[in-house]
């Protein structure tokens, strides 16, 4: 409760200025319409009116909140268009691109770890990649798989995932792999241990809390890849295409429930990272 | 197909001189650590270059960097019109005004430990968010011109940078604080000579990590409406028109941008945080 209180004060005081917002932004429409129809509107007219417009330039939450669950909970599941399909479509992109760059993050480190020639080759280069606006690229991506006649709207998608989330578990795994200190290293090979045991027995379960660290970062990276790898590709399905469609049919309320919607999903994958990486602590013996 | 073999050649012998730098006494020094990855980047375009030449592939899926650098010449004009538009307009404006929004909120929030509580988690929920999602309706908000794309980066820099000020401000030991306290120094002389100070570690990550979200804010914003110029325009209509060179010139144009701004802030950073084990070599 300690806990809850200060994070439920700081949500209210965001519904109250959403509200307040809401009621300054799309009072202008309102006042509008009443000069075109030539009447005048007192303040205390106008508040419910921009509570309930159709197109409002800021949805009030309850609006957001009625279209969310009419989208959530509203229709089968199947349907193009329910959120949960939408939903779906996003959320197997990123688990994809969360998997290839996890394997690329990895075996990258591993090797970085293992040879000093690909540490300082590899290395920098891998740190440029990251200042590269690599969002940039995913138009071109999805041109050039459409060129290969890759007809699979996922392969696109989940390259700018992985190349968003290989990154940070690569870091932490080449500073996971190298955590062992010269004592256990010095001890395994007293033991008699090749390069292979050694791996396997120190450095790997070295490395997993650096691992399991990472993968809250890279998940959340791989959600906004797949996202932005729905905005520009002409795709009807997934939670950025509904973002892109309804910003160009001007259709704010669509944007919005995407939006939460991403946010959710977002937040459940974040949660259940943090499940998986409890429960490898917990086995592991770490004390969390 | 003689080019693709003296290209994989030459790969060949580039990643075998730096298999032996690697491996000599070198390489321990400033000038190996450069030459090392510069020539492994300068094999893999030799390499590109040949396997573009060699297998003949159509430059609609994947054009030589020379075809690329000889665009990037005949185009600098448009390049720069579009680098100003989204880089100098929108990217640099959005991220100081949204860095600096959160230095000021962290600092009103910083005398409130209750606010700090709940806004820490909430700040880092949605640090994590995708963000970007609120571009169209920014762009929407603001208009089609760069201060829609300020907007989008005001508002991605905005969190994960007030999660590291709020964290760095905690930073100073508890020691530190009550030697300050027994000076009787005030809050706020507390703040600006130790709390600040220590924070700036923290401040310059957060800084980091922000630079490349200003970029990808500023080019995906575009991709919502813009002026018929910047770079996020450019790429969309050039993918449009299968004319990828350009579009590999715009990411060139991006990729040097995105590591001048990192490099500068890491700059700053030494120079403002010489104090920081991390910077004593």
């Amino acid at each position: 409760m300690r806990r809850a209180l200060p994070i439920l004060t700081v949500l209210c005081g965001v519904v109250v200025i959403w509200y307040l917002a809401a009621v300054w932004m799309n009072a202008t429409w309102v006042y509008d319409q009443a000069e075109r129809a030539g009447t005048t509107v007192t303040l205390a007219e106008v508040i419910p009116l921009t509570m309930t417009q159709d197109r409002p330039l800021l949805p009030p939450p309850h609006q957001v909140g009625a279209e969310l669950w009419k989208g959530l909970f509203g229709q089968a599941v199947t349907s193009k268009r329910s959120l949960v399909y939408h939903g779906y479509v996003t959320f197997k992109g990123t688990m994809l691109g969360f998997g290839l760059g996890i394997l690329a993050g990895v075996l990258l480190a591993m090797s970085i770890v293992r040879f000093r020639v690909m540490d300082m080759s590899v290395m920098p280069w891998a740190i440029i990649s990251q200042t590269i606006p690599i969002v940039a690229l995913a138009p071109m991506i999805i041109v050039v798989s459409n060129q290969m006649q890759i007809d699979n709207r996922d392969v696109p998608k989940a390259i700018i995932a992985a190349y968003l989330s290989f990154f940070p578990v690569l870091v932490s795994m080449v500073k996971g792999l190298r955590s062992p200190d010269q004592m256990q290293l010095d001890l395994l090979r007293t033991y008699g241990a090749g390069e292979g045991a050694t791996f396997l027995k120190l450095r790997l379960p070295a490395s997993m809390p650096y691992f399991f660290a990472s993968l809250k970062v890279a998940i959340a990276a791989s959600l906004v890849g797949t996202i932005v790898g729905e905005l520009p590709t002409g795709a009807i399905e997934g939670l950025g295409a509904r973002m892109l469609i309804g910003s160009q049919f001007g259709e704010p309320l669509i944007m919005w429930a995407a939006l939460f919607a991403a946010a959710i999903l977002a937040g459940l994958l974040i949660v259940a990272v943090g499940q998986l990486e409890g429960l490898a602590r917990r086995r592991m013996g770490v004390p969390t | 197909m003689s080019v693709l073999w003296l290209s994989i050649l030459v790969w060949l012998g580039a990643w075998a001189l730096n298999v032996a730098l690697a491996g000599s006494a070198f390489s321990r020094g400033a000038a190996g650590r450069t030459l090392v990855p510069v020539i492994f980047g300068a094999s893999i375009l030799i390499l590109w270059e040949g396997l573009v030449r060699g297998l003949g592939v159509s430059p609609v899926i994947l054009p030589a960097p020379s075809a690329i650098a000889v665009k990037i010449a005949e185009e600098l004009p448009v390049l720069w019109t579009d680098f100003a538009q989204t880089i100098l307009k929108g990217a640099i404006p959005g991220f100081l005004i949204g860095a600096g929004a959160a230095l000021v909120t962290a600092i009103a929030i910083d005398r409130s430990p209750f606010l700090q509580r709940g806004l820490l988690p909430v700040g880092n929920f949605v640090a994590a968010l995708p963000i970007v999602g609120l571009a169209p309706i920014l762009v929407m908000w603001f208009g089609f011109d760069w201060q829609s794309k300020a907007a989008v980066v005001v508002v991605m820099v905005f969190f994960p940078m007030l999660v590291n000020i709020v964290a760095g401000l905690q930073s100073s030991e508890r020691m530190q604080r009550d030697l300050m306290a027994t000076w009787g120094a005030s809050y706020w002389q507390s703040l600006i000579k130790l709390r600040l100070p220590a924070a700036m570690p923290f401040i310059f990550n957060g800084l980091k990590i922000a630079s490349t979200l200003a970029l990808i804010g500023a080019i995906i914003a575009e991709f919502f409406g813009s002026p018929i110029y910047g770079m996020g325009f450019r790429i969309s209509t050039e993918v449009g028109r299968l004319g990828l060179d350009m579009v590999w010139a715009t990411i060139a144009v991006a990729a040097v941008a995105g590591s001048a701004l990192y490099g500068l802030i890491a700059l700053i950073e030494r120079w403002v945080t010489f104090w920081h084990p991390s910077q004593r070599h």
